[in-house]
């Protein structure tokens, strides 16, 4: 974990400490980020669906300059508005989920202490450039989504959100043979460029839909508690 | 004391939430009151000398090591848009996090057992000037300071303004930031045998109104 090394035993945890004020272990957080548009916000909604008969779980929203992804959720009613939080950015989400997340860790910490306990927090940066990763401050893991609509040689291109991502989500698989993608293509490149860590390749609108995805957290959610 | 920790408090990078704040500029571009370099740099010598100087006096008044609980009431007090105390604690709340993270302090400790939630933010960068070896003078300064960069960043963004436009309205500024940061050390001094009511109440009613309006909008770049 990452905290400067003191001791602090003050009323607020000052960053990302495993452990909550009380003693008791902090929800486990994972940052979805990724270009505008490539489905975060879908893939959000899918995922909530999924996991909140199975888990206790909320979401921040970092918008970039409204509160559309939060509504968007909230008329989906995927959580109860209580579960749901939105974050200014001022126009930056990279700075609000990386450079200073001071805004995002209150955000997580009311969410823990107004909606918990709470095993997962889902926290989603607004649509940005392939550049923009969450501080391991913040998150304990993140998911990279872009989508085959984007050009299928993103994956080629790398950069950090999709090289050093601990997953890689390649959406709107549906869509590539309208749009002239190479999926296979983008397979190998994403591989090239990453190793051994994980990418799925999603359809929220067929197939297994968020099915990928899901298993993934679940995975996660089991290390974390263990 | 310690000049180079001055850098690091007053460095626009330090992860404190302000980012996400255009002091009021954001209303005031919507509005037509800032159109470019000279309205902004206009913007910014009424918010120093109102807002800027009550908030550089109780900065100063905090690293004397005046009762934070008071400056706090002091500040509600002085501070009559609803919206503006919420993003005021709310800064507060976090240049607290990151304050403790960087000098750790028994006061600041005390004052986030307090105030959970945030107590106002001079306040705050008050005792974390203290904490950091700095003084009355510093934290005034880098207060007053706070008060036109985050306009003018704000306004680069909401504009497309030249930044070096900006920047200049800022160093013209300067000589004045240093009187107004002389003056809230001034009060902040009077503060420690006279109490809080010795602090300034310079107000800015239009910067009130409009945060009250700019909070309810449904579509906005900025938190306040």
């Amino acid at each position: 974990m990452m905290h400067l090394d003191h001791t602090h035993d003050g009323p607020t945890a000052v960053s990302a400490d495993a452990q909550r004020p009380d003693g008791t272990r902090r929800a486990l957080r994972i940052g979805l980020g990724g270009p505008v548009g490539s489905g975060k916000t879908a893939t959000v909604a899918a995922l909530c669906r999924a996991l909140r008969d199975q888990i206790s779980l909320a979401v921040v929203t970092n918008d970039i300059y409204t509160r559309e992804d939060a509504e968007f959720l909230l008329r989906e009613a995927v959580l109860p508005p209580e579960r749901i939080t939105a974050v200014e950015t001022g126009a930056c989400p990279h700075t609000a989920i990386r450079d200073d997340i001071s805004a995002n860790l209150e955000a997580v910490e009311d969410l823990e202490d107004e909606a918990g306990p709470l095993d997962l927090i889902l926290v989603e940066s607004g649509g940005d450039n392939l550049t923009a990763t969450f501080s391991k401050g913040l998150v304990d893991a993140q998911i990279f989504v872009i989508d085959v609509a984007g050009g299928d040689d993103i994956p080629r291109k790398g950069g950090p959100g999709v090289t050093t991502a601990d997953l890689l989500v390649v959406n709107k698989t549906d869509l590539a043979p309208y749009v002239g993608s190479d999926l296979a293509r983008m397979a190998a490149d994403a591989k090239a460029q990453r190793a051994e860590l994980p990418v799925v390749f999603q359809s929220l609108r067929t197939g297994d839909g968020v099915t990928g995805v899901a298993d993934w957290v679940r995975a996660r959610l089991a290390a974390w508690a263990a | 004391m310690s000049r180079a920790a001055l850098l690091v408090l007053a460095d626009g990078r330090f992860p404190a939430g302000g980012h996400a704040h255009s002091g009021g500029a954001e209303a005031a571009v919507r509005a037509g009151r800032i159109t470019g370099a000279a309205s902004l740099e206009e913007f910014c010598r009424g918010r120093l000398h109102t807002a800027g100087l009550v908030s550089a006096s109780l900065a100063a008044a905090a690293a004397l090591g005046a009762d934070p609980a008071a400056l706090d009431t002091a500040a509600d007090a002085r501070t009559p848009s609803p919206a503006l105390r919420v993003a005021a604690r709310r800064l507060g709340r976090q240049l607290m996090r990151a304050a403790r993270a960087t000098w750790p302090s028994g006061e600041l400790d005390a004052l986030a057992g307090e105030f959970p939630k945030g107590a106002h933010q001079p306040v705050v960068l008050g005792l974390a000037a203290r904490a950091a070896g700095l003084g009355a003078d510093d934290a005034a300064h880098c207060v007053a300071y706070e008060s036109v960069s985050g306009p003018a960043t704000a306004t680069v963004r909401l504009l497309s303004l030249d930044p070096f436009d900006a920047t200049a309205v800022l160093a013209r500024l300067a000589p004045e930031l240093d009187r107004v940061a002389d003056q809230a050390v001034l009060a902040a001094r009077r503060t420690l045998d006279d109490g809080v009511d010795a602090l300034p109440a310079a107000s800015a009613p239009l910067l009130e109104i409009s945060a009250e309006a700019h909070a309810a909008w449904a579509v906005r770049l900025f938190a306040s």
